[in-house]
């Protein structure tokens, strides 16, 4: 396994080359540059600008240039933010989304399982359709409705938590009840459904017909099977939610990095939107390798190696 | 000596609600099982012989509900709650499945599986209860039970993994054990093997056993009373030997007539080669992958020399995993082999999917599962058709549809069900369409791979007869792929043994299964058609 680790990480240097790459050289497609604005600088000035920043030698100079720094593991500066490097911008914003993120993540599993679950078990019963249509609502509802109406009801006219803003845990609860809201959703319809098909499948039967009790027919050999669609879920979706999600920190201005990706590539601020890249990638590939290795250890006829 | 009734079952009835309203699946049947008894219930699929033990085991699907009493030993169990239920189950009554390939949870080893009901029923301490669930393995013949125990169900054999089924079955020391076909999915040698194994038990151990069944040979050599079921209802019941020697209901004698009989003659000796194969060779790559240099190879055809000459049967038999379907996949170019393949006096070795093309509306294929292998968006007319659509992308619609009625009306079939889907139809049915699609291209050689293992006897019968009659009208030649020996008797010349990707044996059929000259042959005719008993001791006090 440990083998299998390591070359799963190995094979990860070249995707990631591939991904820089590719966003180096796509984001410089796009016109205009980190230094146009409305009213055109002095050209001297853009001159001395561009001098300092590289952007007076050809592309793939700079390309070689901005490799060279990141292997060493230099972002950048930010141009948009003058007075920040990239590599800062992340140090004060990642921990921030990380903790949003990963708290969404976990309340998502927590109570997606169980209601999925309990769905299942009480198959077409008003319990179920409960779970399904509240489900289907929660999936159908976009986050920049959520977010707003909640800041409005719960913030804004109730007063019982700030409307947004960063500070306290009272802070926290409404971007992470937006953030956990559509997962709820999704991870429980994803439970109901691998619940259903293993409570019908023949080694569930066999459970039964030995007669075992209802908890360990279900939780041990009904939940087992079907957590699995849901960690596979899981992985691609815990590296988006770790990243930030610029809707929820825009609206309720919290200083993550989410936001970070879209102000970046409307102020063309080149090295923070590959910087984003960097770190979004990253998070796939260990959540994904995560996945992976979650995948082997519930179901032993996984075997890597 | 009158025993008193172990499992006491009267006016059973079992009812489904579907969407086409509630079907009824048992129709108010009576049953007595005595102690140290087998009783067999014998039937055709659908005949409510598996859902009327369901019923008993309280194991219906959710839509299913169950009327009528069935007791044990007085404790009525139609009704009864699930923790009542969960006293029974599993400690006084136990039960195999036909499933063996999925009756175990894949995610648990089979250690835990085995102890899991005897912790649970007698509160055994984790290690007495392993110590009990080695001797069990040993018990039921699995090789080096102390290492096994903790081996996942996807290491083991379908007949292993049925073993287990049989330990666990044994585990607490039922009265009663219902077996629901417990050896259908297994090869013939390995299905001997269990059956030994479950009557040496019983007389150790001294359970009743209900054996559910659609293999009459089987019932005869290994239970004491028959029911005979039909369409929901017992037609039939009596002691095994009187129920052989004078059955009554003309539904058991049908049962009894259905083994399938008459021979095929061979063809003219100076019958030219059709298909012919030399030297096959076929190695499938385990393993490996993009950052792994471990490949393993299995030799799935060994040297294989085949010739099949025009209008012959060559029957290919051998167990699962002998190589015997990859052989047939290899002789049409399915599956890439080396060696030497001829057709039609043409090297087709090399030939590529181009070459291969017009060849392929005269080489055949019909697969075993007959409802698998029906697409479920297409008409029959369409499936049916699709192969000329294909070779013969100028025929008129007319003209295909003609052809359709023809081929299907060949095939025992109304031509007027070309408009319907193959879900409407039963399994027999759907052999019959798969039939009539490879026909209709008027092939030369059709490869059938195990045509008949999905059906009924009684179907199994009626679809032998129709490729026999296929053959002498239009002269085909059949490579009859199957492990049901009675089958291959009945339709093939010649046969082929295979193991473990090797020709055994080969020979005109009537040497081969008269005067077997391989141990492997001899052990694999024993294993089918030996008609002695598993049992020395009638269990009958």
């Amino acid at each position: 396994m440990i083998v299998y680790v390591l070359r799963r990480l190995a094979s990860a240097i070249p995707t990631l080359f591939i991904i820089v790459t590719l966003a180096f050289f796509m984001i410089r497609l796009a016109p205009g540059g980190p230094f146009s604005l409305e009213r055109p600088l002095d050209p001297l000035i853009m001159q001395n600008l561009e001098r300092a920043y590289n952007f007076d030698k050809p592309l793939w100079q700079q390309y070689l240039i901005y490799i060279g720094n990141l292997l060493q593991g230099d972002l950048g500066p930010s141009f948009t933010r003058r007075d920040f490097s990239v590599g800062d911008l992340f140090r004060t914003g990642l921990p921030v989304s990380i903790a949003l993120g990963s708290l969404a993540m976990s309340i998502a599993l927590v109570v997606g399982v169980l209601l999925g679950a309990l769905a299942a078990l009480r198959q077409n019963s008003w319990v179920d359709y409960t779970v399904v249509g509240t489900a289907t609502l929660g999936i159908t509802i976009p986050t920049f409705v959520i977010a707003p109406l909640l800041s409005l009801s719960f913030g804004v006219m109730m007063g019982w938590l700030p409307a947004g803003g960063w500070g306290t845990w009272q802070h926290m609860v409404l971007p992470v009840a937006t953030l956990a809201l559509p997962q709820i959703a999704i991870v429980a319809r994803l439970t109901r459904g691998a619940t259903i098909e293993a409570l019908r499948s023949n080694h569930v039967r066999t459970a039964r017909a030995y007669g075992l009790p209802a908890r360990v027919v279900v939780g041990v050999h009904a939940l087992r099977g079907a957590i699995l669609p849901v960690v596979s879920y899981l992985g691609p979706t815990a590296a988006a939610l770790l990243t930030g999600s610029v809707v929820v920190e825009t609206i309720f201005g919290i200083p993550g990095i989410g936001r970070y990706f879209v102000q970046g590539a409307l102020g063309r601020d080149y090295t923070l939107v590959m910087g984003t890249v960097v770190v979004i990638a990253c998070f796939v590939i260990v959540f994904n390798l995560i996945v992976d290795i979650l995948y082997a250890w519930l179901d032993p006829r996984v075997r890597y190696d | 000596m009158e025993k008193q009734s172990l499992l006491k079952v009267r006016n059973l009835r079992v009812e489904f609600s579907t969407n086409d309203g509630v079907v009824e699946a048992v129709k108010g049947i009576d049953l007595d099982l005595r102690s140290n008894e087998t009783v067999a219930i014998v039937g055709e699929s659908g005949s409510g012989k598996s859902q009327a033990m369901m019923a008993i085991m309280g194991l219906l699907a959710a839509n299913g509900r169950a009327s009528g009493s069935a007791s044990y030993r007085g404790q009525e169990l139609i009704g009864l709650g699930e923790s009542g239920l969960n006293r029974i189950r599993g400690s006084k009554i136990t039960m195999i499945f036909q499933e063996p390939m999925t009756s175990l949870d894949p995610l648990y080893r089979i250690g835990r599986q085995l102890v899991e009901p005897m912790v649970h029923h007698r509160g055994l301490a984790a290690r007495a209860a392993r110590a009990r669930a080695i001797e069990l393995l040993e018990l039921v013949g699995i090789p080096d039970p102390g290492r096994r125990i903790d081996s996942y169900p996807h290491e083991l054999s379908g007949g292993q993994r049925q073993r287990v089924m049989i330990a666990m079955a044994l585990a607490n020391e039922p009265d009663v054990l219902i077996a629901d076909e417990p050896t259908t999915a297994l090869d013939v040698t390995i299905q001997a093997q269990i059956l030994t194994l479950l009557a040496d038990l019983q007389s150790k151990l001294g359970m009743a056993i209900v054996f559910i069944t659609h293999d009459l040979g089987i019932v005869r050599r290994f239970a004491d009373r028959v029911y005979v079921m039909r369409a929901g209802e017992v037609v039939e019941q009596d002691h095994t030997g009187s129920l052989f020697a004078n059955p009554s209901h003309p539904y058991t004698r049908m049962l009894l007539a259905a083994q399938p009989t008459g021979r095929k003659t061979p063809p003219p000796p100076d019958s030219p080669p059709l298909l012919e194969g030399r030297d096959v060779n076929v190695t499938f790559r385990i393993g490996g992958g993009w950052f792994s240099r471990s490949v393993d190879e299995l030799r799935a055809v060994a040297n294989a020399s085949v010739s099949l000459r025009r209008g012959q049967t060559i029957g290919i038999v051998g167990e699962s995993g002998s190589g015997k379907s990859t052989l047939g996949r290899a002789l049409l170019r399915l599956v890439p082999s080396r060696g030497t393949i001829r057709f039609e006096e043409r090297d087709i070795s090399d030939a590529d999917k181009n070459h291969m093309r017009p060849l392929r509306k005269r080489l055949q294929l019909v697969f075993q599962d007959p409802f698998g292998s029906l697409s479920p968006r297409m008409t029959v007319g369409q499936i049916v058709t699709e192969g000329l659509r294909v070779h013969m992308p100028k025929m008129p619609a007319h003209e295909r549809d003609l052809r359709a009625s023809e081929v299907l009306r060949e095939v025992g079939l109304d031509p007027a069900v070309a408009n319907r889907y193959p879900h409407e139809f039963s399994g027999g049915q759907r052999q019959r369409i798969a039939i009539a699609r490879a026909m209709i291209l008027k092939p030369g050689v059709v490869v059938l791979d195990e045509p008949t293992s999905a059906l009924d006897r009684s179907v199994q019968k009626q679809i032998v007869d129709l490729l026999r009659d296929l053959q002498s009208a239009h002269g085909l030649s059949y490579l009859f792929i199957s492990h049901d020996l009675a089958v291959v008797r009945a339709m093939a010349d010649y046969i082929i043994v295979m193991r473990a990707g090797r020709l055994v044996e080969e020979g005109p059929t009537d040497a081969i299964f008269d005067s077997p000259r391989e141990d492997y042959t001899k052990s694999l005719m024993a294993a089918a058609l030996d008609g002695t008993p598993f049992r020395n001791t009638p269990a009958r006090a």
